[in-house]
């Protein structure tokens, strides 16, 4: 199963890089303080996924030297924009990272069902809704600063 | 000593009345009680303060209004004598008051109104100084700046903060203006500080905004559980209708969730209640132990819940963790006490629930008063007379400035997330439903400041509210208005701290100069009508936003003005109008009706003409999605559930069960800062004391700021009664006196109603102000920031010469045997004397279900 677990290690990657990107917002915009709380709580949640997934990355052997599709390997964000369209664009971006995740989360779900590996299909499911959920607080604050940044932010 | 009095023009209520009582209403706060047997009518009493030297005898006219000093809504007349108001009485006829008036209402009405240092004249700012001029000068400075920044910016450049304390009628006119006029989603009240939660949760549970309970539940339940709401301090005379029944026979019980030990606290022993005195910033924990035992004990109405809910198995998943003992943990409470709580929620047939700040200014605030009524669905306790929620609010007319959208809500509790109810509002405008701001999530308060502070609005108007003392983090607050990145212009009665930084100040008419309508917490409409003239200048909020519509020029898609209406009575019909086929319905109310008997419940229209005692009788809640006011929020996150989502739940008509795991709070003590700052009010004072500070026999009971320790923590500090103390918190301190009181160790408790202003110049008022310490931190679903919970430390500075200025027959009381000191503290008093009556003879109340024969109280709906 040399792919399914390419893409264990891909969601624990993913998650982590999610995880710091959110943490690295949350201290660039630590000024708006919904989004210093928020980002810090979400970024908690990928840190749980890590977790919950541990056990599994240990019976499938995470693979660091197998070639990831590597197009998918984003960067983490460690330097964030200022001002209220630099909050959106950082925004966006940990959007872009969160739908990594979640589609990531999807395709393992598939193969633990043909695998019947039920403590995987478990994480992977519980962590989607998450996810979901991390990506409907991104597009509910990104509609809410987008007027303002888009037409009156100098 | 009784004497008997001469009632002008009340002559049928005298004739049925005992002998009036005189008495001092700062010692005596609830006054003469009125105990009566459960499942009968709370009897009715008239009180009624004239200024010293004035007899009834003396008073002119007596002029129709209600009480602007708490979210109770007391029905009251006022007492003019030569064109000036000279106190109050309460009306025997009012379903909210039966008669009462509080200590708030009897002496802080109208003393205000003739102070001296009323705002009579506009200023404007020349040179760095507010100088005085005239209005077309100060109106003419606002309508320059308002149009080059439209012209250059666009609406969004625009800012509305308001009040809990303006008439309906104004905020429907500055919604219009807003909305309609300009098209900003930037408009908000300080009632995002206050009742935001309130409103929210039940958006969440219900679907809609709109109070389920009422006052009259009091007199038929079998238990009442107040949650972070001190009622004694809050609302005197809804306290006083409790006491009336746990004094009376056949009393309910009290559970009390509150941090401090107070009168509510002794009255949950006294009836064989509960006391939970949780940590602060852990409420979620708690309600989700609760919600436990009733899962746990079967203490579920299973059948109704299966008819008239959605989400039974997510909340019980949810809430499964919660043992008493792992809540105990959390929470610092004995797991038993819990246990009896829970079981006096699980074996009631008939529970009323009431919340306030404890809840709506805590960490989690949403989920913790949503908790509230999901404990109500499970048991199928909503809708009949005992069973009922009272979500509360803080100020006056809170409820108004929700209903008619002067904040971010749409007006008529419509949906800013549904096309047709934005289009029923473009219908009623006569305006592009485009220019109507509803593409995005209306702007809550912190963010307007936030926008402010970057210059980003332009242009901030705030009305009757004093943010640079109430909003938290109130340092960066004051300079946010004071920069020149933003245009401020502010309306008040006085230059408050708010108004003196401003760019130009508008001089306001206040209660009693104008007319107008508001709805107590309650859903009680009371008309308040207009005694005496205005000091100098000053006008209507009403007249002042008038005046600026027309030099704006806002006009229709058929170019006639925007906002037609030119009385507070049109405007009223054009309210009443846009709210027809709505959860709050005015369609049958008028200023003539308002009128007659006063106090009239919503909704009102052809279906119930007398207006509706309480809400959801037939368990049939506003959730349809095409009906609903929100589609809801992840109560964690604030994210927005989507209208898809929202109809993929099929609620249609029944109550959402929503819950959330407890989270620790934002900020929890340290090594640096041991100790938890919460802040709350006291009852002698209102808000930032504008008025409440005018009035001698209130201000003299509260004179000055202070802080309440526990003897546990203030012994090892050094700090006895009455010492000077700094408390400090990462964001700023306050240097005030020490009271050993009745705090649970660990917390620290300061009032918030002090700011610089001082009515006898204090020479240390420039260091009391509670908010320099509290956090710029909010619920993620109402917005609401958290004033409650803060990390601090406190250090002594000096020995004080006598007792902390805080009262002693409130919950500021001393703690008992605390320490020598404590003991040598006067009692409270001091206030002029008022008079009281009570009725041998009821009056009759249109809907009040112990009058009404039909509406008995069912039994309960128990299935287990
Ligand atoms: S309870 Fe509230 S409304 Fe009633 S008199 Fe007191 S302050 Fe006024």
């Amino acid at each position: 199963m040399p792919h399914l677990s390419t893409y264990v290690a891909l969601a624990d990657h993913s998650e982590q890089t999610l995880a710091e990107s959110l943490r690295a917002v949350a201290e660039g915009h630590a000024r708006q303080a919904d989004v210093f709380h928020t980002c810090h709580t979400l970024a908690g949640w990928s840190d749980q996924h890590r977790q919950d997934l541990a056990p599994v990355v240990e019976r499938y052997g995470e693979q660091e030297d197998v070639d990831e599709p590597e197009r998918l390997r984003a960067d983490a964000l460690t330097n964030t924009r200022e001002g209220e369209i630099g909050l959106l664009r950082d925004l966006q971006d940990l959007h872009l990272l969160a739908t990594l995740v979640h589609s990531t989360w999807t395709v393992i779900a598939q193969g633990a069902q043909g695998l019947r590996d039920h403590q995987l299909l478990d994480v992977a499911t519980s962590s989607r809704q998450e996810t979901t959920r991390q990506l409907t607080w991104l597009t509910t604050r990104m509609k809410q600063a987008a007027p303002q940044a888009l037409i009156v932010a100098s | 000593m009784r004497k008997r009095m001469f009632i002008g023009g009340w002559g049928y209520w005298d004739r049925m009345s005992t002998n009036s009582t005189t008495s001092d209403r700062v010692a005596k706060v609830f006054g003469e009680e009125t105990p009566h047997p459960r499942g009968t009518v709370w009897p009715a009493r008239v009180d009624q303060y004239l200024d010293e030297g004035l007899d009834e005898q003396d008073v002119d006219r007596w002029v129709q209004s209600a009480c602007l000093l708490c979210s109770n809504g007391c029905g009251a007349d006022i007492a003019v004598k030569d064109g000036r108001m000279v106190g109050i009485r309460g009306r025997a006829g009012d379903t909210v008051s039966h008669g009462r008036l509080g200590p708030k209402g009897l002496y802080g009405s109208t003393p205000w109104a003739a102070s001296p240092d009323r705002l009579t004249r506009p200023l404007i700012r020349e040179d760095g100084r507010l100088v005085e001029t005239d209005w077309d000068t100060a109106m003419g400075r606002i309508v320059e700046v308002s149009k080059r920044l439209l012209a250059e910016k666009g609406p969004l450049s625009h800012g509305f903060y308001t009040s809990g304390q303006l008439f309906l009628e104004e905020y429907y006119t500055l919604a219009v203006i807003g909305k309609a006029g300009l098209g900003t989603p930037h408009m908000d009240g300080n009632t995002r500080l206050c009742t935001a939660t309130s409103a929210a949760a039940f958006k969440e549970s219900f679907g809609a905004d709109g109070q389920p309970g009422s006052y009259t539940d009091i007199e038929h339940c079998d238990a009442i559980f107040l949650y972070g709401h001190n009622m004694p301090e809050t609302q005197t005379v809804l306290w006083t209708r409790i006491l009336d029944r746990t004094r009376g026979e056949d009393p309910p019980r009290i559970v009390c969730v509150d941090p401090r030990r107070t009168a509510v606290a002794e009255e949950a022993t006294r009836t064989g209640g509960v006391h939970l005195a949780p940590r602060v910033g852990t409420n979620l924990a708690l309600m989700n132990g609760l919600v436990r035992e009733l899962f746990i004990h079967g203490w579920i109405a299973n059948d109704w819940v299966a008819e008239h809910t959605v989400g039974i198995e997510g909340l019980r998943d949810i809430v499964d963790p919660y043992t008493p003992e792992h809540v105990a943990d959390i929470c610092g409470i004995d797991a038993d006490d819990l246990r009896s709580a829970a079981r006096i929620f699980g074996e009631s047939d008939n529970v009323l629930s009431t919340v306030l700040q404890g809840f709506y200014q805590s960490h989690q605030a949403t989920a913790s008063s949503v908790a509230v009524h999901n404990l109500h669905l499970l048991r199928g306790m909503i809708g009949r007379p005992g069973a009922g929620v009272l979500q509360m609010n803080g100020q006056p007319t809170a409820q108004n400035n929700r209903e008619c959208g002067a904040d971010g809500d749409l007006p008529g509790f419509r949906n800013w997330d549904n096309l047709d109810h934005v289009r029923q509002l473009a219908d009623a405008w006569n305006v592009d439903v485009m220019t109507i701001p509803h593409w995005a999530p209306p702007t809550h308060a912190m963010q307007i400041m936030s926008y402010a502070e970057t210059g980003s609005i332009g242009f901030l108007w705030i009305s009757a509210t004093n943010p640079a003392v109430s909003m938290p983090e109130s340092a960066r607050i004051r300079k946010i208005l004071a920069g020149d990145q933003c245009f401020t212009v502010v309306q008040d009665l006085f230059l408050t701290e708010t108004a003196e930084l401003a760019d130009v100040v508008l001089p306001a008419a206040g209660w009693g100069e104008k007319t107008g309508c508001f709805t107590n917490v309650n859903r009680v409409v009371h008309l308040s009508e207009q005694a005496v003239e205005p000091p100098g200048e000053a006008r209507s909020d009403l007249d002042i936003f008038l005046m600026y519509a027309d030099a704006m020029g806002f006009t229709d898609r058929d170019g006639a003005p925007v906002v037609p209406w030119r009385t507070p009575e049109e405007a009223f019909d054009a309210w009443a109008a846009v709210t027809a086929g709505r959860p709050v319905d005015y369609t049958g109310l008028s200023y003539a009706k308002l009128r007659g008997p006063s106090g009239i419940p919503w909704p009102v229209n052809a279906e119930h003409p007398d207006g509706t005692d309480r809400l959801y009788t037939d368990g049939v809640f506003p959730t349809g999605t095409d009906y609903c006011e929100t589609y809801g929020h992840d109560l964690i996150t604030g994210g927005t559930v989507s209208e898809q989502e929202h109809r993929a739940m099929a609620s249609a008509g029944r109550a959402f069960l929503k819950g959330a795991p407890y989270t620790p709070a934002h900020e929890t003590p340290s090594d640096e800062y041991p100790l938890l700052f919460t802040t709350g009010r006291t009852v002698y004072q209102f808000h930032t004391r504008t008025k409440t500070g005018r009035a001698r026999s209130l201000d003299q009971a509260a004179p000055d700021a202070w802080v309440e320790l526990s003897p546990a923590d203030a012994g090892p500090l050094g700090i006895d009664e009455g010492d000077w103390v700094r408390v400090e918190s990462p964001r700023g301190a306050i240097q005030v006196r020490a009271r050993i009181g009745r705090v649970m160790q660990g917390a620290v408790f300061a009032p918030f109603h002090y700011g610089h202003w001082d009515p006898d110049d204090l020479a240390d008022a420039d260091h009391r102000t509670a908010n320099e310490l509290t956090m710029t931190v909010w619920d993620p679903v109402s917005k609401q920031p958290t004033f409650k919970t803060a990390a601090c430390r406190v250090t002594r500075l000096r020995a004080g010469d006598g007792p902390a200025p805080a009262p002693t027959n409130t919950a500021s009381a001393p703690a008992s045997g605390a320490n020598d000191a404590a003991a040598a503290v006067p009692v409270t008093g001091g206030g002029s004397a008022t008079s009281s009556r009570v009725l041998t003879e009821t009056p009759r109340y249109a809907l009040d279900p112990s009058q009404v024969g039909s509406s008995h109280v069912e039994s309960s709906r128990e299935d287990h």
